[in-house]
């Protein structure tokens, strides 16, 4: 009788400590990938908001804290506000302009019976060309006396406009470019979307009534790009959010910082400047506007989404 | 829902082309209102282009499509007044059943005012439309036993349910004509047989004229008032599933129809009748002496006899209330399959020697083009 208690009693222990040991395994075993996470990951953006916190200069032999001190700065820095305006301005325009236009050249583009991948290749050379090189010819096209662009405007009577070099026209024309630069990139997308709708959804459609193609774009191919349109979205906000090499090619932040983006005014405090505590603080901003973004997409856009 | 007649399809020489490749050859078809009729073949005889061409979702290079006497040619898809059920079923993954059910009747009484969200309020008789187009969804899903699935969507329901809602996406707005493309191939064999007798159901109930395009000879048998037999682009026979059955038109249509195989002998006609090799068979025909004829004989039309053709069992399948027998003929060389009683083909083992006897009143003969040549039984004993 003692014994069966005894027995009754070793079973749960060995579970338990079964138990332990499979967890303990688990950690061990997980650890390595945590471990790569947090160093190359989470540690660097850890490092960055504590740094954010000090007055740390390059080189320098000793920091202080100081706080939110870098913050308060930032409310009151009107580069720093120039550049944040600047580049809500440059998302809430290129965002929603490449995405129309790539949506609508895909849907030409698929739409079309021949040379499809001729104008898939041709839209999407803009994405896989170096960026900086092609800024120069850019900066051909736009410049004010010799570009083409002010010569065609000449030609409609219209006195030319001095594209890079006015702050009326400089986010203007940094704009444009951005369009051209990302709508290839959307356009590719959608048109890998716009392949995987059924082809025998459209045959129903048309055989329920839907007579005009905004009908059937109403009805198939809008929800079911659903899953491709979100990604579309989050990718070119970050990218537009990103915006950095057209501007320090072709303007840095110029004229009289009318051109300015968080992120060359982050590199022009942290890499012409040297402060590393100031320009962390707006790689903080930077980022806390992406994981915003991030949260926006994942928490009310996700359920709007159909997945099949 | 019941007693509405369908209308009568009237379809004239379809031809069709890809390319080079002529797909369809001059196909004439007539429907008669109510009719259901299956369009059957084998794979890329064609008969899903056919019907796509009946539903406007694809042109013909000629000829003419008429229902209900009014010739839609020229009609777009959306106007011809026809529902279709498509292989895959395509029902629209992001909507629920009810809704699915509903696209139909929505795109077409409800204005593209209409179905913009918000804005539906403010377009007057809005409400009264909304309700009557949710009536009859209601309706077409009790008739299909959907009632409790309306909320969900195509993903979460099994192939079965889908088919339904597919069905009932048809049939909600009763139009004048059905057209089906391979509804059940993506079932199972148990699903099919339950499905199958359902649409038949569904098609007494509704009277629509329909056309079932499948591959499978059983459901063109099992459902159909006709049976039309596609190959390479050409109607060979239109007619009762009986009709094509015990009377093939064609050698084709009598080797696609019918499970197992027809057997098929190489027979010649001589001075003093068929010959099966030297064998002269009871069987009396119109043909010049000399030619090469096929002599086909379903399994069914063969039985065990003391005498008659000399063949060796070379493999026995039981199935149950009877037994396929698959035997060699000596000479010429050829191969039988009988269909035996199982009573008979008991004691019966592989590489026993038998004798078959046909039926002959049941025997067909083809000509060399593959067209059937008239016979008829004599009453000259077989001289074996």
């Amino acid at each position: 009788m003692r014994d069966s208690a005894a027995l009754a009693g070793a079973a749960p222990a060995t579970r338990a400590s079964r138990g332990i040991g499979e967890a303990a395994a688990a950690w061990v075993l997980c650890a390595p990938a945590g471990l790569a996470l947090f160093a190359l990951l989470l540690g660097p953006s850890a490092a960055l908001l504590v740094l954010s916190f000090s007055d740390w200069e390059l080189g320098a032999p000793e920091l202080a804290w100081i706080g939110l001190g870098n913050y308060v700065e930032l409310t009151t820095d009107p580069v720093f506000r120039i550049a944040l305006r600047n580049t809500l301005i440059y998302v809430g325009v290129v965002m929603p302009a490449s995405i129309g236009l790539g949506l609508g050249v895909a849907l030409l583009v698929e739409g079309g019976s021949r040379l499809r991948a001729t104008f898939r290749a041709i839209y999407f050379l803009p994405v896989v060309s170096l960026l900086v090189a092609m800024a120069t010819a850019w900066q051909y096209l736009l410049h004010p006396t010799i570009g083409p662009v002010n010569r065609l405007l000449a030609l409609l009577g219209i006195s030319p406009i001095n594209w890079l070099g006015s702050s009326d026209w400089v986010m203007v024309s940094l704009c444009m470019i951005g369009v051209w630069e990302n709508l290839g990139f959307v356009v590719v997308l959608f048109m890998a979307g716009l392949t995987a709708i059924p082809r025998e959804l459209y045959a129903a459609a048309e055989l329920d009534g839907a007579r005009s193609a905004m009908d059937r774009f109403r009805l198939v191919t809008w929800p079911l790009l659903g899953p491709t349109t979100l990604f579309v979205v989050t990718i070119t906000a970050i990218r537009c959010l990103r915006v950095f090499d057209t501007v320090q090619a072709l303007t840095r932040g110029g004229p009289n910082n009318a051109s300015q983006v968080l992120l060359h005014a982050m590199y022009q405090e942290g890499f012409s400047y040297f402060r590393i505590g100031y320009s962390a603080a707006i790689t903080v901003v930077f980022l806390a506007i992406v994981l915003l973004l991030m949260l926006v997409q994942t928490r009310i856009l996700d359920r709007r989404v159909h997945y099949s | 829902m019941s007693g509405e007649a369908g209308r009568a399809i009237l379809i004239e020489g379809i031809e069709k082309a890809f390319g080079k490749t002529r797909i369809l050859k001059g196909v004439c078809l007539n429907l008669r209102e109510g009719e259901f009729l299956s369009l059957v073949g084998p794979s890329g005889c064609g008969k899903t282009t056919l019907l796509r061409i009946i539903a406007g979702l694809e042109s013909a290079d000629a000829g003419s499509v008429r229902i209900g006497g009014k010739d839609v040619t020229q009609l777009r898809a959306a106007d011809r007044d026809i529902a279709m059920v498509f292989q895959n079923y395509a029902l629209y993954p992001h909507l629920s059943v009810a809704q699915n059910l509903a696209v139909p009747l929505v795109m077409r009484r409800l204005s593209s005012l209409e179905r913009v969200p918000l804005l539906r309020h403010l377009v007057p008789g809005h409400a009264q439309r909304r309700s009557a187009i949710n009536a009859q969804v209601q309706q077409a899903a009790e008739m299909l036993r959907l009632g409790h699935l309306l909320h969900r969507r195509p993903a979460e329901l099994s192939g079965g349910q889908r088919q339904r809602v597919a069905l009932g996406r048809a049939l909600v707005r009763q139009p004048s004509a059905f057209l089906m493309d391979e509804p059940l191939s993506n079932l199972d064999a148990e699903l099919r047989a339950g499905t199958r007798r359902e649409i038949v159901e569904l098609h007494r109930r509704a009277g629509v004229t329909t056309i079932y395009v499948t591959h499978d000879q059983v459901e063109a048998m099992t459902m159909s008032d006709r049976v039309a037999v596609m190959m390479e682009g050409e109607l060979l026979q239109l007619g009762t599933p009986r009709e094509v059955y015990e009377n093939p038109a064609d050698l084709r249509v009598a080797g696609f129809l019918g499970s197992p195989r027809i057997n098929t002998l190489p027979v010649c006609s001589a001075p003093d009748g068929i010959r099966l090799g030297a064998l002269l068979l009871p069987l009396q025909a119109e043909v010049a002496p000399g030619a090469e004829l096929t002599l086909g004989l379903r399994p069914e039309a063969l039985h065990l006899a003391a005498e008659g053709l000399a063949v060796q069992i070379e493999h026995l399948e039981f199935l149950g209330a009877e037994v396929l027998l698959h035997a060699r003929l000596a000479a010429p060389d050829a191969r039988l399959t009988a269909r035996l009683p199982i009573a008979v083909a008991a004691q019966l083992q592989r590489g026993d020697a038998v004798h078959l006897r046909a039926d002959w009143s049941a025997a067909l003969l083809f000509g060399a083009d593959g067209a059937r040549i008239a016979s008829s039984a004599s009453e000259l004993r077989l001289n074996a």
